[in-house]
């Protein structure tokens, strides 16, 4: 950790403030969502944070259900943190980082209930939808966690089946059937640095963080999914605090969805 | 059935839509996307920077390293897995050995640029579109170069000879297809990349080699526009 950074971050929170001018509750802006940004997936969406940018597509297939759940499909989210997005990327299967992430989006969604997974069974036992969620980063200026878990869900709420004949899918071939999203499962990471609480930590923010807490939640402020970070521990009170940080942030992010 | 009018009406030396931008990347040193029509790929630059495994550096000049990669959902089929297939692996190798002519990597010893390409949409063409953007990312970078590269696809649908086959043009099956990949050093005229995959006659190469050529200098045009537009901003405000 790099402890020079760290103490000043450390002074300015103490006085408010942060390295690029926010307050330590405040979103980079603007925040964006762009839906259907590419035509070769069934359902997708590139969101902004700040010079934050991530993009979300997302393939329809049918294949065969879990043995334990024959009558249900899935969703199987992959998290890749491109070395075209941060100079501290490199190529090569998904490391620690991008399986953590891709974990804490799917655990947001699937808890959330927002999909039924029952009705993506196509027939029992044999055929049903798998939803394929592929978060790829084009610009990491930190807050990964809550960029690709705004993008998942706006790109479900893009995504149509394609035609499917019983055997194979058609994908020249789009239905007007979209997915029957019940909820909307957001995540909101809140940094502990020093014995302040932060937001949306930038690159740098994120390299001298002593704990993070993702919040996922759904609108109503029920907690779908959490996953602590950081090196530090927390107190049972700090959580508590951060969590309601959680859910107040979480109704900014709800705004820039559609109908939402 | 004869191929007489191309299925999208453009006419025989006409590239789909053209697209760029640069500056699109803000932790890159230089970055840039381009489009053919719905084909489209993003370049990224990050270097020149030190090299490792040490045993890899040259310390006689730097090393340029490609990297083209379709996102998982750019294809109109079936999800791309991650990870690479040989196809990706080849056409990184030779989108290095295109951009390789202009650039001068003399003055940057035991280090490496690394150029990363990553497609969210594909539809015939990405290799050139990949070609284009990367160019204009390592101009952006501020590296040196003797020129830009300027890339497009020509070939053969039937009888007719075609700039920027799309997808549809490319899977034609009701006569013969030729697909030529193809990148010019504008200034020169000179060639740095050649691939064909299909039948054509020599003379039928030779035109199709004189349509990329023209269909290149339009490109040229759109790379350098955007090149300058990213400085356009901050000039509106100096003046």
């Amino acid at each position: 950790m790099d402890e020079d950074l760290k103490k000043h971050v450390v002074m300015l929170l103490g006085s408010d403030k942060r390295l690029d001018g926010r307050k330590p509750l405040e979103y980079r802006k603007p925040i964006k969502a762009e839906y259907g940004f590419t035509k070769t997936a069934e359902g997708s969406a590139k969101v902004n944070i700040g010079e934050t940018e991530v993009m979300v597509g997302i393939k329809m297939e049918v294949g065969e259900p879990y043995p334990d759940k024959p009558d249900a499909g899935t969703i199987i989210v992959g998290a890749e943190l491109l070395p075209l997005s941060n100079p501290d990327f490199e190529g090569g299967p998904p490391g620690i980082q991008a399986i953590e992430l891709a974990r804490i989006v799917d655990r947001g969604i699937r808890e959330s209930k927002t999909i039924d997974f029952e009705k993506l069974c196509i027939k029992e036992g044999e055929k049903v939808w798998l939803i394929l969620i592929d978060i790829v980063t084009l610009n990491d200026s930190g807050n990964l966690f809550d960029a690709s878990a705004l993008a998942a869900y706006a790109a479900l709420q893009n995504t149509v089946f394609p035609e499917f004949d019983g055997e194979k899918v058609d994908y020249g071939e789009k239905t007007n059937k979209k997915l029957d999203l019940k909820n909307i499962p957001l995540s909101v990471t809140v940094c502990k640095i020093g014995d302040k609480f932060i937001v949306d930590p930038t690159t740098e923010e994120e390299k001298v963080i002593d704990a993070r807490l993702t919040v996922a939640t759904i609108e109503d402020g029920t907690l779908c999914a959490l996953q602590k970070g950081g090196e530090f521990p927390l107190t049972q009170e700090e959580i508590l605090k951060m969590i309601d940080i959680g859910v107040e942030r979480g109704k900014e992010l709800r705004g820039v969805l559609k109908n939402g | 059935m004869v191929y007489k009018k191309r299925l999208d009406n453009r006419k025989a030396d006409e590239t789909r839509l053209v697209e760029a931008k640069v500056g699109v990347i803000k932790r890159a040193d230089g970055s840039a996307y381009f489009k053919f029509g719905n084909t489209w790929a993003y370049a990224a630059v990050y270097g020149p920077r030190n090299l490792y495994p040490r045993f890899l550096q040259d310390p006689s000049k730097g090393i340029l390293r490609c990297n083209y990669n379709m996102m998982p959902f750019s294809s109109r089929g079936e999800r791309v897995r991650p990870g690479g297939s040989r196809r990706a692996k080849e056409i990184s190798m030779v989108t290095e050995k295109a951009l390789l002519p202009v650039l001068d990597l003399n003055e940057y010893p035991n280090s490496v640029v690394d150029v990363f390409i990553e497609l969210p949409e594909t539809e015939a063409g990405s290799r050139t579109a990949g070609i284009n953007a990367a160019s204009m990312a390592l101009a952006d970078a501020g590296l040196l170069m003797k020129d830009l590269i300027c890339s497009v696809s020509v070939g053969r649908v039937d009888d007719k000879l075609l700039v920027d086959l799309d997808y549809l043009e490319e899977s034609y099956e009701d006569g013969p297809v030729a697909d030529v990949p193809i990148a010019f050093l504008p200034k020169s005229g000179r060639i740095a990349l050649l691939q064909m995959d299909g039948l054509v006659s020599k003379e039928q190469l030779a035109k199709l080699i004189e349509m990329g050529r023209e269909a290149c200098k339009k490109i040229y045009d759109v790379q350098k526009k955007a090149l300058k537009d990213k400085y356009k901003v901050a000039g509106d405000i100096d003046g």
